[in-house]
């Protein structure tokens, strides 16, 4: 609805930002997040990294899972998309080799000989992350046979860029195991396995991270078809329908606007969703079926209007409908105008309904008394069920019939 | 404004076709002063033309009706908006009656009908559809718990019964006639009712205008 368009004035997400990024736009994103300036978060990143090398893990992670804010970035960048990645993967390495050689005269965290595969595996690991963020196939959700275009990505550097990647995060797990046989053995194989498992880890993350990414994006998209086309189903099966019909019957207007009845009342309640309590359980969804099928029979156009909520039938009640019926029925033939209004209000202890018609209206004594059908099949009948109607008529201002019916206790 | 002189009137509407419908069949009982097709224009256009009353359609695109109604009001508050829509879900009602139209009725009405509501409205009083009527008697049904305002959050009997009849198809007249009351005070009731509908902080009533993100 036209409200949809007013709702963005929402907290912006959290993303990486283009503008005004350093490194990759993780620092400017969670400041941005979090509405304060983006250099109080950048020397935080910076602290916790000398302190503790947490600050490279944590940017490192953000890095990998926060999507590119989706402005006109991702077009933006694309004339230069090579180049960057380049700049980037070279970037990382220096920082992960500069926070690395900066910690060991401290003593802490990295052993000696982590500093140059460290370097070499994050430059890598760059490089492969870097692949392609500006692809359409990757942020546009692709086809299944796209996927393999996903995982590489496209144009004459994808490759290239993936295997050298792979090379530099391959090359600095052997620089890693080169460097660590003073090892004793037993560690040495556990380390090696478990090195090996994060160097592929490594590897294969992003682009598994991604794949999932791809896949959810092309299911959303999937089930956005899919509900576009029942409606679409939905729509073909009644109001084209209905349009045809009015056009060939359109001599004929009483048809046609009982036609147009039929199809408003229809389409309201599967638009609004008033799932109707199947006519056989509630009063208000039998009153309306009632009306719904008078003005189907006779041309005449109902206005339901219900107050007090739901209101499950029994067997008194299903006789207030049949009388409410035949009050229409009443109104439809004898009053002349195009139009009846029908009202219900539900009681706790009772039900009342109004049946009300601005036509002709008559004189009690002035019907015929074999005219049962008031009498009989309107009071006569409310009576034995317990209930009351009241009937109201003056020639020339309309008619009202009241039917009153007292509900049980539930 | 008095009875006799005809109304200006300034219609907004995205449907063409339903404009030029309404133009013919409101005749001479009115003066259409302009009409726009969108939100913007239509606030531009309605500040310039100054007309007594605003015929709005409650669904269009950039904010609907509801935004008209509120952006016009802000800077013209004697403009008189009346909401026309051919849905009558409660939401939609309520909360384009609570951004300040002083009446609503649906896009079936007919052509004299509609001009006698466009007169009463721009005479400052409310109009009702049958429709609206009973969406206020169901939101004013219970109760209200820990009511702030019970002036405000409560119908009296009186106001009560006038809206059973409207819901039940009756016109202002006939509800005069069958209540031994005058016209004026139908209006009067009506219109306080309608400043119930605008003011209280009933949650039924807040509620629909939460679900459309008006409040």
């Amino acid at each position: 609805m036209s409200a949809t368009s007013r709702g963005q004035v929402t907290r912006p997400r959290l993303v990486r930002r283009r503008d005004g990024k350093v490194i990759a736009g993780v620092a400017a994103g969670v400041a941005d997040f979090l509405g304060i300036d983006r250099s109080l978060v950048r020397v935080a990143f910076v602290v916790l990294a000398i302190v503790s090398g947490l600050g490279v893990v944590l940017y490192a992670v953000a890095w990998v899972l926060l999507p590119n804010d989706d402005g006109a970035g991702g077009v933006a960048r694309a004339p230069t998309e090579g180049g960057w990645d380049w700049v980037q993967a070279a970037a990382l390495g220096a920082v992960v080799l500069g926070v690395v050689l900066l910690l060991e005269p401290l003593g802490v965290w990295f052993p000696e000989e982590l500093a140059i595969p460290a370097a070499l595996g994050a430059g890598g690991v760059a490089l492969l992350l870097g692949r392609n963020r500006a692809d359409p196939a990757v942020r546009e959700g692709a086809g299944r046979s796209e996927l393999l275009a996903t995982v590489v990505g496209r144009g004459r550097g994808a490759l290239a860029r993936v295997v050298i990647g792979a090379v530099l995060v391959v090359s600095g797990i052997g620089a890693f195991l080169a460097t660590s046989d003073a090892f004793d053995a037993v560690r040495q194989g556990i380390v090696a396995t478990l090195v090996i498992a994060g160097g592929l880890g490594l590897i294969f993350g992003p682009w598994l991270w991604r794949l999932a990414g791809a896949l959810s994006d092309e299911r959303r998209e999937r089930i956005r078809s899919e509900e576009r086309a029942e409606m679409a189903a939905h729509l073909h099966d009644s109001v084209l329908q209905t349009l045809a019909m009015i056009q060939r019957q359109a001599d004929e207007p009483r048809t046609v606007t009982t036609l147009a009845r039929r199809q408003e009342r229809e389409l309201r309640g599967w638009l609004f969703d008033r799932v109707p309590p199947a006519a056989g359980d509630d009063l208000g969804a039998a009153l309306e079926g009632a009306a719904a099928e008078v003005e189907g029979q006779h041309g005449v156009a109902v206005e339901v209007v219900r107050v007090g909520g739901d209101c499950p039938l029994d067997d008194r009640l299903r006789v207030l409908v049949l009388a409410c019926r035949e009050a229409l029925v009443n109104a439809a033939r004898h009053s002349g105008v195009p139009t009846v209004s029908l009202y219900l209000e539900v009681e706790p202890e009772r039900a009342t309904v109004f049946v009300r018609d601005r036509g002709a209206g008559f004189e009690r004594e002035a019907i015929a008394s074999d005219r049962r059908g008031i009498t009989e099949s309107i009071e006569g009948r409310m009576r034995r069920a317990g209930g009351k109607a009241v009937i109201r008529s003056r020639p020339a201002t309309g008619t009202e019939v009241e039917l009153t019916m007292p509900r049980v206790a539930p | 404004m008095s009875g006799q002189t005809r109304p200006h009137v300034f219609l907004v509407d995205d449907h063409h076709l339903f404009r030029s419908g309404v133009r013919s069949e409101l005749g001479d009982g009115v003066e259409i002063v302009g009409e726009a097709s969108e939100v913007d224009p239509a606030i531009e256009m309605i500040g310039e033309r100054a007309p007594d009353v605003v015929l709005v359609d409650v669904h269009m695109p950039a904010g609907g009706g509801e935004r008209v109604i509120r952006s016009v009001l802000a800077r013209h508050p004697d403009v008189r908006f009346l909401a026309l829509s051919v849905s009558d879900a409660p939401d939609d009602v309520i909360s384009v009656i609570r951004a300040g139209a002083r009446g609503y009725v649906t896009k079936t009405i007919s052509g004299p009908e509609l001009t006698e509501a466009i007169q009463r409205v721009a005479e400052g009083d409310a109009v009702f559809s049958p429709q609206l009527a009973g969406f206020v008697l169901d939101a004013f049904a219970s109760s209200p718990v820990g009511a702030t305002d019970p002036e405000l959050d409560q119908l009296t009997s009186r106001e009560r019964e006038v809206l059973r009849h409207i819901a039940r198809g009756y016109t202002y007249k006939e509800i005069a006639r069958e209540l031994n009351i005058s016209v004026k005070t139908v209006e009067t009731h009506v219109s306080s009712v309608l400043r119930k509908l605008q003011l209280s902080n009933r949650h039924e009533l807040t509620r629909w205008a939460a679900e459309r993100r008006i409040v």
